[in-house]
C-alpha cells in the first residue's frame, strides 16, 4: 500500500532540508573545490551566453512593440524607453532568464548527477572516503548563485538594446535620447532587489538541479525523470520565491 | 566449526595459511543481519565471518541480496537488525569521520566500474589521493597513479576517458582506483559480469594475483563460477536471504542439496 500524499510530501521537505543542511556545512569545510567552481561557472555562465543573450534582447524588443500602439493612444510613446527599462530590470528580466536557466541548467545538473547515481559514480566516491557533496553539489549550486545575477544584468542591458531597436522602427530616436530616458527612470532601489532576488533564483536552480539529480531513483527512466523534476521544481521554486520578493521590496523599499 | 545464519561454518574449507583461531584474525563479522526494503525482507538472517587474507566469494540467485549484503558493510545501506563489525569496530555506530577512516580501509569495486565520465583515467585514480588522502605532491601523485596502473597492466590508458574504454578495461581502472588507496579489504561486486569469457578469467586472474601482492582480504558476489573456481578460498550460497551452504569449490559443486549444485552446471 503506497503512502499518503501527506506522508510523502513531508518526507520530501524533511530530505530537502537536510540535503540544504549538507550543502551549507559542506560549503565552509576544508579543500573548497575552486576548480570544479571555475569549470561550474564556465558551464552555467559562459555556456549559457547565446540562450540568455537572444532571450533578452527579443524580451526588450517585443515588449517596445507591444507596448508602443497602446502609449502612442495616451499620448505617451515618450515614456516607452523607461517603462520598458524599468519592467525589464525589476521584473521580467529576472524572471523569464530565472525560468529560462531553470530549463536549461536545473535539467542539466538533473540528468547528469541523475546519471551519475545511476552508474553508481556517487556511491563509488562515497565508499572511497570522498566527499560527493562537496564536490559534485556545492560547486554547482554555487556556480548559479554567482552566474545567474550576472546573466541577468546581461539579458537586462541587452533588452534594452532591444527595446532601443524596437523603438526605432517607423519611428526616429537616437540612442543617446533613447538611453538617457531609460537609465533617468531607474534608481538603485530598481536594480539592487532585482539582483538581490536573482541570487535566490540562482540558489533554487542550482539547489533543485542537484537536489533531483542526486536523489533520483536507480534506473535509466529515473534520469529523465530527475532532470524533468528539475525543472517543473525549480520554476515553481522561482515562481514562489519572486511573490516573496516582490512583497518584500515593496514594504522594505517602496514604503 | 561454528554455526551461523542456519549454516555450519567449516574451517576445512579454508587454506592451512589462512586458518585462525584468533579473533583479531577476523576483518569482517555479521551476525544475525536484517534488511528490508518496505515490506520486502533482502536480508533475513545473515551471519558469515572474513578472516585476514581470505577470498569470500559468495553465490546467489539474482535479487538474493548479495551486493546488499556487501553495501551494508560500508554504510552505502544502513542495516535493520544484528550486528555488523569490521575490523573489530560496529559500523552502525562508526561517526562520520570514523565512517570515511574505515571506507579508506575498505575498497569497493562496483559491477560497472562507476568511473567517473568526466574525468580522465588518471584523474579517475587520483580523485581519491587528491580528495581522501589529500595528497598535494604532483609527482608522488603521478607515481601513485602510474604504479596501480601498471599492476593492472593498462598503463598506456591513463589519458584516455572512461567512455573510450572496453568493458575489461573500465573493470581494471575500476580495480586499480580501488587499490591506490591500500585498502585491506575489497568488497568485489560482480567483478566479471558482462563480460567475455576470456576477459573475465584475465580479470580473475587479476584479483587473484593482486591479492597476494597486496595482502588484502576480499568478498567477492558472482554468478561466474569460473571466477568463483579461481578465486575462492570458501564459498557462501545466499538464498531467501539467508547463507544456505558454505564449502569450497570442489565441495560445494558435490553438494547434496541440488539448488546448490545447479550453480555448478
Amino acid at each position: 500500500m503506497s503512502q499518503p500524499v501527506w506522508r510523502r510530501g513531508a518526507e520530501e521537505v524533511g530530505n530537502q532540508v537536510f540535503f540544504m543542511g549538507g550543502f551549507f556545512r559542506n560549503i565552509f569545510r576544508t579543500g573548497f573545490e575552486w576548480n570544479e567552481f571555475l569549470r561550474q561557472a564556465f558551464i552555467v555562465g559562459y555556456k549559457s551566453l547565446p540562450l540568455v543573450g537572444i532571450t533578452g534582447f527579443i524580451l526588450g524588443f517585443v515588449l517596445t512593440l507591444q507596448s508602443v500602439p497602446t502609449m502612442k493612444e495616451f499620448g505617451a510613446e515618450s515614456y516607452v524607453p523607461s517603462m520598458v527599462a524599468i519592467s525589464v530590470i525589476r521584473e521580467i528580466g529576472p524572471v523569464i532568464i530565472a525560468l529560462i536557466c531553470a530549463g536549461k541548467i536545473a535539467s542539466s545538473m538533473g540528468a547528469e548527477l541523475g546519471s551519475m547515481k545511476v552508474t553508481e559514480q556517487i556511491d563509488a566516491m562515497e565508499v572511497s572516503g570522498a566527499n560527493p557533496l562537496q564536490f559534485l553539489v556545492v560547486p554547482r549550486v554555487l556556480a548559479c548563485i554567482f552566474m545567474i545575477p550576472l546573466l541577468t544584468l546581461m539579458a537586462d542591458g541587452l533588452a534594452l538594446v532591444g527595446g532601443f531597436l524596437g523603438s526605432n522602427i517607423g519611428n526616429k530616436i537616437s540612442a543617446l535620447s533613447y538611453f538617457n530616458k531609460a537609465f533617468s527612470s531607474l534608481a538603485f532601489s530598481d536594480i539592487v532587489p532585482a539582483v538581490i532576488k536573482t541570487i535566490f533564483f540562482g540558489f533554487a536552480i542550482g539547489f533543485v538541479g542537484c537536489y533531483k539529480g542526486y536523489n533520483s531513483d536507480r534506473g535509466t527512466e529515473s534520469v529523465g525523470l530527475a532532470a524533468n523534476s528539475a525543472v517543473v521544481n525549480a520554476s515553481l521554486w522561482i515562481i514562489v520565491l519572486d511573490a516573496f520578493a516582490v512583497q518584500i521590496t515593496n514594504i522594505v523599499v517602496y514604503n | 566449526m561454528d554455526m551461523q545464519g542456519g549454516v555450519v561454518i567449516n574451517d576445512s574449507a579454508v587454506p592451512d595459511d589462512k586458518k585462525t583461531d584468533g579473533a583479531d584474525n577476523i576483518v569482517i563479522e555479521m551476525q544475525h543481519i536484517k534488511k528490508a526494503f518496505g515490506t520486502k525482507v533482502v536480508l533475513a538472517d545473515v551471519s558469515m565471518k572474513l578472516k585476514k587474507g581470505e577470498n569470500l566469494v559468495v553465490l546467489g540467485r539474482s535479487g538474493s541480496g548479495k551486493s546488499v549484503a556487501i553495501k551494508c558493510i560500508v554504510r552505502l545501506l544502513d542495516t535493520d537488525g544484528g550486528s555488523l563489525k569490521v575490523f573489530d569496530k560496529e559500523v552502525q555506530d562508526l561517526s562520520d569521520e570514523q565512517l570515511k577512516d574505515l571506507r579508506v580501509r575498505v575498497g569497493f569495486l562496483f559491477q560497472s566500474g562507476a568511473l567517473y565520465d568526466s574525468m580522465t583515467v588518471g584523474e579517475n585514480l587520483a580523485f581519491p589521493l587528491i580528495r581522501v588522502l589529500k595528497l598535494k605532491d604532483t609527482a608522488e601523485i603521478e607515481k601513485r597513479v602510474a604504479d596501480v596502473l601498471t599492476s593492472v597492466g593498462l598503463l598506456e590508458a591513463i589519458d584516455k576517458m572512461p567512455s573510450d574504454l572496453s568493458g575489461g578495461m573500465r573493470k581494471r581502472i575500476g580495480l586499480a582506483r580501488t587499490l591506490i588507496l591500500n585498502p585491506e579489504i575489497i568488497l568485489y561486486d560482480e567483478p566479471t559480469t558482462g563480460l567475455d569469457p576470456i576477459t573475465s578469467q584475465e580479470i580473475s586472474e587479476l584479483m587473484l594475483s593482486l591479492q597476494k601482492k597486496y595482502q588484502t582480504s576480499a568478498i567477492i558476489i558472482t554468478h561466474d563460477m569460473a571466477c568463483a573456481k579461481i578465486t575462492a578460498d570458501r564459498i557462501l550460497v545466499l538464498d531467501e536471504g539467508k547463507f544456505v551452504a558454505e564449502g569450497s569449490y570442489d565441495e560445494l559443486q558435490n553438494s547434496k542439496d541440488e539448488s546448490v549444485r545447479a550453480f555448478f552446471k
